[in-house]
């Protein structure tokens, strides 16, 4: 879901290259190189996508999986979930070097204290399944905002479940 | 903060009027004053026909108060009396509005038959002055019309700024010498300031006088605050901020103007609150995921774990005497009301309704526990210390977090609108009527009453 949102803007750099190069017929020389050749250097799909190992790399790789979503009230992993975080774990394996935050998040149908404790435990629970996977602790830290940070803004069903999530943010 | 600190500084007992040589700053307990031994039932206190008096003066001269010259300021001070007991639906007050303007000399000596002949029941009346050294002495007196006798009086000597307290003390004397409840006008709240829409909003630490003066806010909205907790002294605030990135508590000295993280711990702190006697600060704290309870003194040191149930036990309330912890815990599958002693030891649920049953707040008084009741919607609700005579308060969307009144007659509650997730601080009589929205700047929540000021 979010890799053709990645891929939009980088295609649109090169449309612009391409407006710039069409309209600067009086100074050919001074131009700058053209960009499409120095990015095609990379091997693959990812041609025109972000840097390998980057936070924007992870989010297009991962296609949305780089965010898991929970039951009213519950913090357990279910298989959709382990699906998810099995390939985040093989990208942060990939990337040794990378750290990660995983956020825990919760809908606003809960009071304020307790959202905030349940969004902690939503954010271990993914943090012990990425630990159970092989990803080292301590490139794991987790952080709750309870209700504070809704991602979907109606108060529905379909809203709430939204919300009720623990996103996983690599840290460049 | 320096005007906070002022505060601490006033002088109650300074003399009353200067016809009159000794004085008490409350009245004393056998003055019979008629009502208080009868009346226990607000809609009786309703029916009063009180006049409230613009507050007289000796001299018109220039004050350094917002309110201008002395005999405006007595106005002011008329009007905030009125106000109080209007909106909180105490009273139906009159004035000053529309009424006879006592002078000086007959505010200790009331004209009855001009008020009989009203239909005045209660009369308010009162004066202001200026001292050679700058500072206010503001009086107060009650009187009964159809008795034709004195109920109450005090006097406060203050220093300009603070002119809105002695209305405030005022108001609690007329509350009080005609309810026989214990006073609550001259008290502060703290809250978090709302702005913004619900997926970017700022939420900054705020402080108000209990009508919504006085308005003044204590964080820029840099890092999110939530959660806020007046220490029973007025002297500092235990709340959460994000400021170091992961939600932590922090006491805020309002007199330093500093604060400090009330753990050194990397876990993340919830859900402060003070013991009645500042000596103590509950709060909650998430590690691997179980987030128990702790106690910790006010002044720092080491923590005591008081809850070790795997799940999220969580905020904690005194009971007034510090004996017990009325706190919510998930260790039954879903939040539920719990009671401990203040050690931490014998736990047992209190709560047994349908739904969940969180943010439990013992009453300054003791008989009752105030708590959000979510079973459907989100209700304020109380109940008797032991789990027994459940009654709700509000019927909204999603009304949440009561905190008392420190005289335990009212409650305030945050209010959050349906989809745009508005929010507002409101609140509601014991009898849950009698509801109505403070003034606040912008959106307000987390709303936290301090007890009367000293």
């Amino acid at each position: 879901m979010s890799a053709p949102l990645k891929i939009g803007p980088s295609v649109m750099l090169l449309a612009g290259s391409l407006a710039l190069s069409a309209c600067a017929t009086k100074a050919p020389p001074e131009l700058p190189p053209d960009p499409g050749p120095a990015t095609t250097t990379d091997s693959g799909p990812r041609t025109l996508g972000p840097a390998p190992g980057s936070q924007a790399d992870f989010l297009a790789q991962l296609q949305g999986d780089d965010t898991i979503y929970f039951d009213l009230d519950r913090y357990n992993i279910d298989a959709e979930d382990q699906a998810a975080l099995a390939k985040q774990a093989q990208w942060l394996l990939r990337y040794p070097g990378k750290r990660a935050t995983v956020e825990g998040h919760c809908d606003e149908r809960g009071t304020r204290d307790y959202n905030l404790a349940l969004g902690e435990r939503r954010a271990n629970a993914a943090k012990n399944y990425l630990s159970g996977l092989g990803v080292d602790q301590s490139r794991l830290t987790t952080v709750s905002y309870g209700k504070e940070r809704p991602i979907a803004l109606g108060s529905n069903e379909a809203a709430w479940a939204r919300n009720r999530r623990a996103a996983t943010i690599t840290i460049d | 903060m320096k005007k906070l600190l002022m505060f601490a500084v006033l002088a109650f007992s300074a003399p009353l009027a200067a016809q009159e040589s000794a004085q008490l700053d409350i009245m004393d307990e056998d003055d019979g004053g008629g009502l208080q031994v009868t009346v226990t039932d607000d809609s009786l206190w309703e029916d009063l026909g009180i006049a409230i008096t613009s507050f007289a003066t000796d001299r018109d001269v220039p004050t350094s108060t917002n309110a201008g010259s002395t005999r405006a300021l007595g106005r002011a001070l008329s009007q905030v009396i009125a106000d109080n007991l209007r909106n909180n639906g105490l009273f139906k007050p009159s004035g000053p509005a529309g009424l006879p303007q006592p002078g000086y000399t007959q505010v200790p000596a009331p004209d009855y038959p001009v008020w009989s002949l009203r239909s005045t029941d209660m009369l308010v009346q009162g004066y202001v002055r200026v001292n050679p050294n700058g500072r206010l002495t503001i009086g107060c007196y009650l009187y009964d019309v159809a008795l034709q006798q004195q109920l109450g009086k005090a006097g406060w000597e203050l220093p300009p700024e603070d002119w809105r307290r002695a209305a405030h003390k005022c108001s609690d004397m007329v509350y009080s010498r005609l309810s026989g409840e214990s006073p609550f006008f001259d008290s502060r709240i703290a809250y978090i300031a709302e702005t913004g829409p619900k997926d970017r909003r700022l939420k900054r630490l705020a402080v108000m006088d209990s009508d919504g003066a006085n308005h003044r806010y204590l964080t820029s909205g840099q890092a999110t605050a939530l959660t806020p907790r007046y220490s029973p002294d007025y002297r500092s605030i235990v709340y959460l901020s994000y400021l170091n990135g992961n939600p932590s508590i922090y006491v805020y000295d309002l007199e330093a103007n500093r604060q400090r993280l009330i753990s050194r711990s990397n876990n993340p702190t919830f859900a402060p609150r003070w013991s009645p006697d500042g000596r103590w600060i509950l709060y909650s704290m998430a590690i691997a995921g179980n987030t128990d309870i702790y106690r910790v003194s006010a002044n720092g040191g080491q923590s005591q774990k008081l809850t070790n149930a795997p799940g999220i036990d969580i905020g904690g309330s005194f009971s007034p005497d510090g004996r017990q912890i009325v706190f919510e815990s998930d260790r039954s599958g879903s939040q539920q009301i719990y009671l401990m002693n203040s050690d931490g030891s014998k736990q047992r649920r209190i709560s047994f309704y349908g739904g969940r049953a969180a943010t439990p707040e013992w009453s300054p008084r003791g008989d009752q526990i105030a708590f959000t009741h979510m079973a459907g919607g989100f209700r304020i609700a109380v109940m008797q210390p032991n789990g027994r005579g459940l009654r709700h308060l509000t019927n909204s969307w999603q009304d949440e977090a009561p905190t008392w009144a420190p005289n335990g007659r009212i409650i305030q509650f945050f209010r959050t609108q349906r989809n745009s997730g508005r929010a507002s601080v409101w609140q509601v009589d014991l009898t849950g009527r009698n509801e109505r929205r403070l003034p606040t700047p912008v959106g307000a929540s987390d709303p936290a009453w301090g007890p009367v000021r000293p």
